[in-house]
Formats: structure tokens, sequence, C-alpha cells
């Protein structure tokens, strides 16, 4: 199994069709063809997507007889994780940003006299 | 300190509130004028947004591109639906990284809250796989269903 690389990770993450394909396998595990169907997207251009995720370390696959189902790995759902908690991080950064905005807006240096 | 909370809602709703210390009219207003917006919509540390155009009119165009400085960029696209000055903001958006992701229909309220105001935007996505997709780009709790599966997993 292969080890999670971050730099790969974030890559990886950062095409929208391997990150849709990553929600479908947190929903459980699938086969390419299964991958293959909702993305309306040939069998070999979702291979060549898993293969990112899989040299990522996002996704890992097992066999089972003639199928090869892929499920996310578990570093895989700890770099979402990271990638969740950094864009969440980045909102809130916005917010407060915006309070300091709002802070300048608010004392104006002419009185308006509406409130306070 | 005024927490931001998001949550998830139904199949296809992100709710996103957080409370200011400031009026609705200027909560309002830093959300539509492009000089306010340029100075907060930023993302991470050491990002910029060089292009703001926000013509803040039913119809009018929204259009945020951000830059890190050292090459790498985005650009959201939008349109203006809906605009009841102070108290409520209806658009639609969608990132361009670069291939457009699917509308998010966002609606902002602001709400006189004792001396500040309450935001409260909600996103609508069109569908329950497009959520999970934007959840697992930019929100939290998304992967709290993976957990649960991969426990039984691994």
């Amino acid at each position: 199994m292969s080890e999670l690389n971050l730099d790969a990770a974030f890559s990886a993450l950062a095409d929208p069709t391997r990150r849709a394909i990553l929600a479908r396998l947190a929903k459980g595990e699938a086969t390419v063809t299964e991958l293959a169907q909702p993305f309306e997207m040939t069998q070999p251009a979702i291979s060549q997507h898993l293969k990112v995720l899989e040299d990522a370390g996002l996704v890992t696959g097992r066999v089972d007889g003639a199928r090869r189902p892929r499920r996310l790995a578990k570093a895989g759902v700890e770099a979402m994780d990271q990638w969740l908690a950094m864009l969440r991080k980045a909102l809130e950064k916005n917010y407060e940003r915006l309070d300091e905005v709002l802070a300048g807006m608010d004392h104006p240096k002419t009185r308006r006299g509406e409130h306070r | 300190m005024s927490k931001m909370t998001l949550k998830t809602e139904g199949d296809t709703h992100v709710v996103v509130t957080r409370r200011f210390a400031a009026s609705p009219e200027a909560v309002y207003r830093a959300h539509t004028d492009p000089n306010l917006v340029q100075k907060w919509m930023l993302g991470p540390e050491g990002w910029t947004m060089p292009v703001c155009i926000s013509d803040a009119k039913p119809g009018g165009k929204i259009r945020y591109e951000w830059t890190d400085g050292k090459g790498h960029g985005f650009y959201l696209t939008g349109e203006y639906l809906e605009l009841e000055p102070y108290t409520r903001i209806v658009h639609v958006e969608r990132m361009h990284l670069p291939d457009p992701t699917p509308d998010n229909h966002v609606e902002t309220r602001f709400d006189a809250d004792g001396k500040g105001t309450l935001m409260t935007m909600r996103m609508t996505l069109p569908n329950e796989q497009t959520r999970a997709a934007m959840l697992a780009t930019g929100m939290e709790r998304g992967m709290e269903a993976s957990y649960v599966r991969l426990e039984g997993m691994i």
C-alpha cells in the first residue's frame, strides 16, 4: 500500500473529477465500471484518475475474484480532513478580516448620528 | 469572539452563520462593494484579489480573481439575482479551477442581532453529489460519513 504523499495528495485533490471520485468512494467501495457510470466518462479516463489517486495514497484497492473494487485509504481521509480544516480556516480568516473592515466602516470620521 | 458555524441541511444545502459587530447595512455593503470585498474575501494568508467585479444589481456580474503571487490562481464568476438592501442578497456563483464547478445558488441574509448582525449564508447545490464534492473541497463535516464507514473497513 502506498504511503501518503501530501504534495501529490493536494495536487490530486485539485481536480474536480478526482474530488468527485473521492466523494463517491466516501459512500463505499466501487469498481472502475461503477465509477465510470455517474461521471459519464470512459473507463480508461477513470482508471487514469484512480492511478493518480492511488499514487497519492488517497485510494486503495483489493482483489475480489475478477473485480478490483477501490476504496478510500485511511491516509486519504486524513488528507481530505486536513484539506477541509485548511479551507475552513481560510473562510474563518476571511471573516476575521471582514471584522476589521467593518470596524473601519463603523467609525466614520463624519458622524451620521443614526446609531449609538 | 463570534464563532462561525457551518453545517449541511437536507441533501443539497450548506449553511454558514457568523455574527458581526456592525450594522446589517455595513455588513451588506462589505459583501457587495468591490472595494470592500477585495479587502477581506482573500482565503489563506498570502493570497490577494487583483480583480474584483461586483455589479450589485439584479443580473449584475460578479468576477473575483485570486492569486498567490507565485503564479497560482483561480477565479469565480457569478450573477446577482435579487438584492434587498440591507437584508438579503441572492446570487449564483461557480469556481473555475479552471473547469467551472456546478452553479452554487447562494442566499445571504443580514439580520439585526442586538447591536450587531447575524449573517446567514445558505448555499444550494444542484444535487447531493455536487454538494459532497464541494464539501470535499471547502467545507467541514463532509467526511463524517466516510469516517464511520472507514471504521468498519480498516
